[in-house]
């Protein structure tokens, strides 16, 4: 598959800004795992009395994308306060570099939520957030399944129409997806996709993730 | 295009033979008759049809009345693996592949199985050589068709297909493999090689794009799968795309011509970037080595390049004029790791990292040194910046971040 990358977005995987580890941070989260292919690490010096970042840096095993919206989004959230940066889009990192191929769009959901996941176990270290224990509901669930992304069209499953069900009985979560013929090739990849943010809530809930074409043809 | 290019994807597809282009050309601009009409174009098309099919049947000791053009090799092996799945239903359901078959295999295999079709893979062990114990284990008295892949498109493990093709035969089930790699650079003898069916194409050996044959010995029987004229003995409908075939042959030909020559060449230079990239820390040679390396390709080498990923790889190296492939999940529309390094039992971890080179009769040694010199930076460069380097190997991060981004950073 040819991939057409953005001047800025070869600009930034070839020369990352940002990159490494900083020693003394007091916010760190690694993103995504080595299995998927995907993995940013981020530290951060975050000032505790004005919550401005002060610093950042990152390392990344992942594709030029990976690289690049990471670095990106290093140099988008460096000077500003956490609550801005909370409420940044998943998207953000890829519009700033101009634009990313859909099949790479979830690698602007992994560089962003990456800092949001630092800023998050921050938060909790100081106080400012209690570490609730999370409430699944549907609406949390769809919330989840908004940050994966199809590979096909770059939209994630929520908007593209691919939940058909979501079901919570006790300690049991149900979900199912459609998938029309011509996205049956990334059932697997969209399987993997769910689980894992799925698991990431950490919760003790049972989780079904069940994936069915509209052919019929049996995933 | 840019002639600095150094072109190391030879496995997807090759650049065209210039000879094997004019003769092309001749067909599309003078010769333009189709082999059916009665006219003296059509007679003249006709003749030299029967005379590339004879040649190509040649090159791999098969009859010219058992080669059937196709658009290429998927369409042979969906020919060959949905023609004999159809017209064999009523003696048998049950198919055998192996676990590290092209897609088009693959594909057709899942489909049927869908469809109510039994489909067994065979295991292949950790340099890709088929388990012949499995194989033999697989086999129920419902079983029509066993394919194996000649030769691995990704890793270059080389089959015993005369072994596979006996065991098959002695079996009474007919054997189909898909050639597109080994076409043009191993010797193939369908008849003492107990093939009954062999896919293979022209653009993987400086042919044309959009040609292949199905090899289908005499007395095989199988469903076609379009219905129209009665071109190709009544097997494939469709005007005989002369051109492209003409070009098939001449390159075919050559291929054969020059076999041993071009093996002798391509293998020194594939021994070279071995060697040049084993020097490299921490990375595994994927597919047959040491005493197994007669039995890879001449022109692969496939390499996982561990705590980084290839999809980052090979763009660095497309930006300085390299082109390779990858296995990595990242590089593939599907975002799927490759089956082929997972079924050999790599870890998703070190299919990502994979990135494959594949040579051809073109490439130089001093192409060689420059990809070796580039990847060698490169690794380099991923790994200083890598998230996923383990701790005992931390000398992989500090010492390369240092050298290569502060300098980077000041040039620009």
């Amino acid at each position: 598959m040819a991939l057409k990358y953005t001047e800025k977005t070869i600009d930034h995987f070839t020369k990352p800004r940002n990159l490494g580890t900083i020693s003394d941070a007091n916010a760190e989260a690694t993103e995504g795992s080595p299995a998927c292919g995907d993995m940013v690490n981020y530290t951060l010096k975050i000032n505790p009395e004005t919550l401005i970042i002060e610093d950042i840096k990152f390392r990344s095993y992942g594709c030029a994308s990976n690289i690049a919206t990471a670095s990106i989004a290093t140099e988008m959230v460096l000077g500003k306060h956490i609550d801005e940066v909370k409420k940044m889009g998943t998207s953000e990192a890829a519009n700033e570099l101009g634009g990313l191929p859909p099949v790479k769009m979830h690698c602007s959901v992994l560089a962003i939520n990456g800092i949001k996941a630092a800023i998050r176990e921050f938060e909790k270290k100081i106080g400012r957030i209690l570490d609730e224990k999370r409430i699944i509901t549907e609406k949390a669930l769809l919330n989840i399944l908004r940050d994966v992304i199809h590979p096909k069209n770059g939209v994630n499953l929520v908007d593209n129409e691919n939940i058909q069900r979501i079901r919570i009985d006790g300690q049991d979560i149900f979900i199912i997806i459609t998938l029309e013929p011509d996205e049956e090739i990334y059932a697997s990849n969209i399987h993997d996709e769910v689980m894992e943010h799925l698991e990431s809530m950490k919760c003790t809930h049972e989780i079904m993730v069940k994936i069915e074409s509209k052919t019929g043809n049996f995933i | 295009m840019d002639q600095n290019i150094i072109y190391l994807d030879n496995g997807d597809t090759t650049r065209i033979d210039d000879d094997v282009l004019d003769l092309m050309l001749k067909y599309y601009r003078y010769s333009y008759g189709n082999p059916v009409s009665l006219h003296s174009l059509g007679i003249d098309a006709d003749e030299d049809l029967s005379q590339a099919r004879k040649t190509i049947a040649g090159t791999v000791n098969a009859g010219p009345e058992e080669i059937i053009f196709t658009s290429g090799a998927t369409e042979s092996n969906n020919m060959a693996i949905n023609g004999v799945a159809e017209y064999l239903k009523n003696k048998g359901n049950h198919i055998i592949i192996s676990s590290i078959e092209h897609s088009s295999v693959k594909a057709v295999a899942l489909r049927l199985k869908n469809e109510g079709y039994k489909v067994d893979e065979v295991k292949v062990d950790t340099e890709g050589f088929l388990d012949i114990g499995d194989l033999k284990s697989k086999f129920k008295v419902t079983t029509i068709l066993v394919s194996v892949i000649y030769a691995n498109y990704e890793i270059g493990t080389i089959q015993n297909i005369e072994e596979i093709g006996k065991i098959c035969r002695e079996k009474g089930v007919l054997f189909h493999t898909d050639a597109a790699q080994a076409f043009g650079k191993l010797k193939i003898d369908v008849k003492k090689e107990n093939i009954d069916l062999m896919t293979f194409n022209a653009h993987k050996n400086h042919g044309p794009k959009g040609i292949g044959a199905l090899y289908i010995r005499k007395g095989v029987k199988l469903k076609k799968l379009m219905e129209g004229g009665s071109h190709e003995f009544n097997l494939r409908p469709g005007t005989e795309n002369l051109p492209a075939i003409m070009g098939f042959a001449k390159s075919a030909e050559t291929a054969y011509m020059d076999l041993e020559a071009n093996n002798k060449m391509i293998i020194k230079l594939r021994d070279r970037l071995i060697e040049g990239l084993t020097k490299i820390d921490h990375i595994t040679l994927n597919g047959p080595k040491g005493s197994s390396m007669g039995m890879r390709l001449p022109h692969n080498v496939d390499i996982t390049f561990h705590y980084i990923e290839g999809e980052a790889i090979l763009m660095h190296l497309s930006l300085r004029g390299i082109c390779v492939s990858s296995g990595s999940a990242c590089s593939s529309k599907t975002l799927e790791p490759s089956h082929v390094l997972t079924a050999i039992g790599l870890k998703h971890e070190q299919a990502h990292g994979s990135i494959r080179f594949t040579l051809s009769k073109y490439n130089t040694e001093n192409e060689i040194d420059e990809t070796i010199k580039n990847v060698t930076e490169v690794v380099g460069i991923l790994r200083s910046m890598s998230s996923f380097i383990p701790e005992e190997h931390s000398e992989l991060l500090n010492e390369n971040a240092k050298t290569f981004y502060k300098n980077k950073n000041n040039e620009g």
